[in-house]
């Protein structure tokens, strides 16, 4: 069985906890940690390779303690032709994938940086992200 | 001596193609350099731009009629409703209306993918869009229902009218709260997690005719990628002056403009449907207006920088719901625009809704358009009320 690949995303009042032990001692689960990333705010994305018996049960507990948990998707796109350059996905990025640059403010996207947490897809009011499966 | 123009003379001198323009942005710069006379006696126009979501916009369409004719009582357009209660084939497409059977905020935050504002994007993109209308029947209107496709192209006459566009300032949103909203300032997180802001700053044109002396009815403007025209002063037209808290004059706080112009010759990029997750769907307008510079005063004015302009912050989990006055401060947009601000020693990033490389892209389309002789200025036949009118909004009140 292939591990599967997911994506957690974590707010402040989470951050603290140790989760990864938990995963790892009360359900036995083998963990990669592919791509970590924590904001100034202490929101947190986390890419995990996760393998063991007792995934569902992970997934569960992972959940009960606030954290959302999605399948890592393939990679997020810009639709350039869409993009408005308004900037209103910039402070929900985990990672500043999606910046600003200065002057010019023209939004960027740094596609190496994307850890395809899918929030710019959430509050981009021109749906200008897209998911590539 | 200070130097004065008229409309006439500067519309003389972009006929010959002698008009001196500078963006908004670009006039800073030349003030900074050669100072404000010798910058007045140079610069006939100054243009500005703005583009960001604009609720409070629509469209105003004549069908054309049907062989048998229908009196249309209920419209929709690819199934989002149009107000028909104006005659037999008008109709009135708000940029806000959600489709039919919408689930909005069923399974909150809603997505709003479609709405008013997305049926005016595909009009302009020249996309098919369906039509159904249903009638009671008359002895002149005897059909009573009619289903078929349209084009922009295919029906009489399509006129943006937007009745509430170009607010001279706005809120600088954060929330409070210990939850995340949705807003129509965009997702806020709990405890001030973030602040979003809607003006170009130093390139918004109400901002940089604060007074309204040159921008009234009939002013010739870009609008949505076309030419439109300043119609009247907008809904909640409040151009009162923001204040810092301790009572100094700072700038413009809530002018509007109504807009109108053809929607026919506006361009796809510059009407752009836009989604608000748990709040609901707009259209984000292009809009730019030249303000021309009649003297060294209204020069002095139109080229305020950012660090001179402020917005109000506010906070949207409860401050703005439930209507209590007062804000928490200001800050300039050129703090804003840095991507942080401090608000009681806690940096808070900072994001905009309303785009600023488009809304340069605005000022110079304008510019260009004026250089090349394509552009008149439309002298107001009417100024709009100034901040001595001294407007305030009216509560709704319930009895």
């Amino acid at each position: 069985m292939a591990p599967e690949r997911i994506v957690l995303r974590y707010s402040n009042d989470t951050a603290d906890k140790p989760i990864i032990y938990k995963l790892v001692k009360d359900y036995d689960l083998i963990v990669n940690i592919l791509k970590a990333s924590i904001n100034p705010h202490k929101e947190g994305t986390l890419v995990l390779e996760l393998i063991g018996e007792r995934y569902a049960e992970g997934i569960d507990y992972l959940r009960s303690q606030g954290i959302s948990v999605h399948p890592l998707a393939q990679e997020v796109v810009r639709n350039n032709d869409k993009c408005t350059h308004c900037g209103a996905c910039i402070v929900h990025c985990p990672t500043k994938a999606l910046y600003v640059e200065r002057p010019s403010m023209e939004v960027k996207f740094n596609e190496d940086e994307c850890v395809v947490c899918l929030s710019c897809l959430k509050v981009c009011p021109v749906k200008a992200m897209e998911v590539r499966l | 001596m200070s130097i004065e123009r008229t409309y006439a003379e500067i519309n003389s001198r972009i006929k010959a193609g002698k008009a001196v323009v500078l963006t908004a942005e670009e006039v800073i710069e030349r003030v900074r350099e050669k100072g404000l006379s010798q910058t007045a006696r140079e610069v006939d126009v100054v243009t500005t731009g703005t583009f960001g979501p604009m609720c409070s916009s629509g469209a105003f369409l004549n069908f054309g009629h049907s062989n048998p004719r229908i009196r249309i009582s209920k419209v929709w357009l690819n199934n989002v409703p149009a107000y028909a209660g104006i005659a037999a084939a008008d109709a009135y497409i708000g940029a806000t209306e959600l489709p039919e059977g919408d689930p909005c905020n069923t399974d909150y935050p809603g997505e709003f993918r479609y709405g008013g504002g997305h049926v005016i994007e595909d009009l302009v993109a020249r996309k098919t869009v369906h039509l159904k209308a249903t009638s009671y029947g008359t002895d002149c209107y005897p059909r009573r229902e009619i289903e078929t496709d349209i084009t922009l192209d295919e029906i009489n006459e399509a006129i943006l009218f937007n009745p509430r566009n170009g607010y001279q300032n706005y809120n600088c949103a954060i929330n409070l709260s210990g939850r995340t909203i949705h807003t129509y300032m965009g997702t806020l997180k709990p405890q001030m997690g973030n602040a979003h802001y809607s003006t170009s700053g130093q390139l918004s044109p109400l901002l940089k005719d604060p007074y309204f002396r040159t921008i009234g009815i009939g002013t010739r403007i870009f609008l949505g990628g076309g030419i439109g025209y300043v119609a009247w002063n907008g809904t909640q037209h409040f151009p009162g002056r923001l204040k810092d808290e301790n009572g100094n004059d700072l700038n413009g706080a809530g002018g509007t403009l109504a807009v109108l112009g053809d929607l026919k010759q506006m361009k796809t990029g510059w009407l752009v449907g836009a989604s608000f997750r748990g709040y609901g769907s707009t259209l984000t307008v292009g809009l730019g207006i030249p303000i021309p510079i009649l003297n060294e005063e209204i020069l002095a004015l139109a080229a305020k920088t950012d660090d001179e302009l402020y917005a109000p912050i506010v906070d949207y989990s409860d401050n703005y719901p439930n209507s209590k006055p007062g804000n928490l401060g200001v800050v300039s947009y050129a703090e804003l625009k840095s991507g942080k601000i401090r608000i009681n020693d806690k940096e808070i990033p900072t994001a905009p809704l309303s785009s600023y490389y488009k809304a340069r892209e605005i000022a110079g389309t304008l510019k260009q358009w004026i250089e090349k002789g394509e552009f008149l200025l439309g002298e107001p036949s009417q100024l709009l009320p100034g901040p001595q009118a001294g407007l305030s909004g009216k509560t709704l009140s319930s009895k």
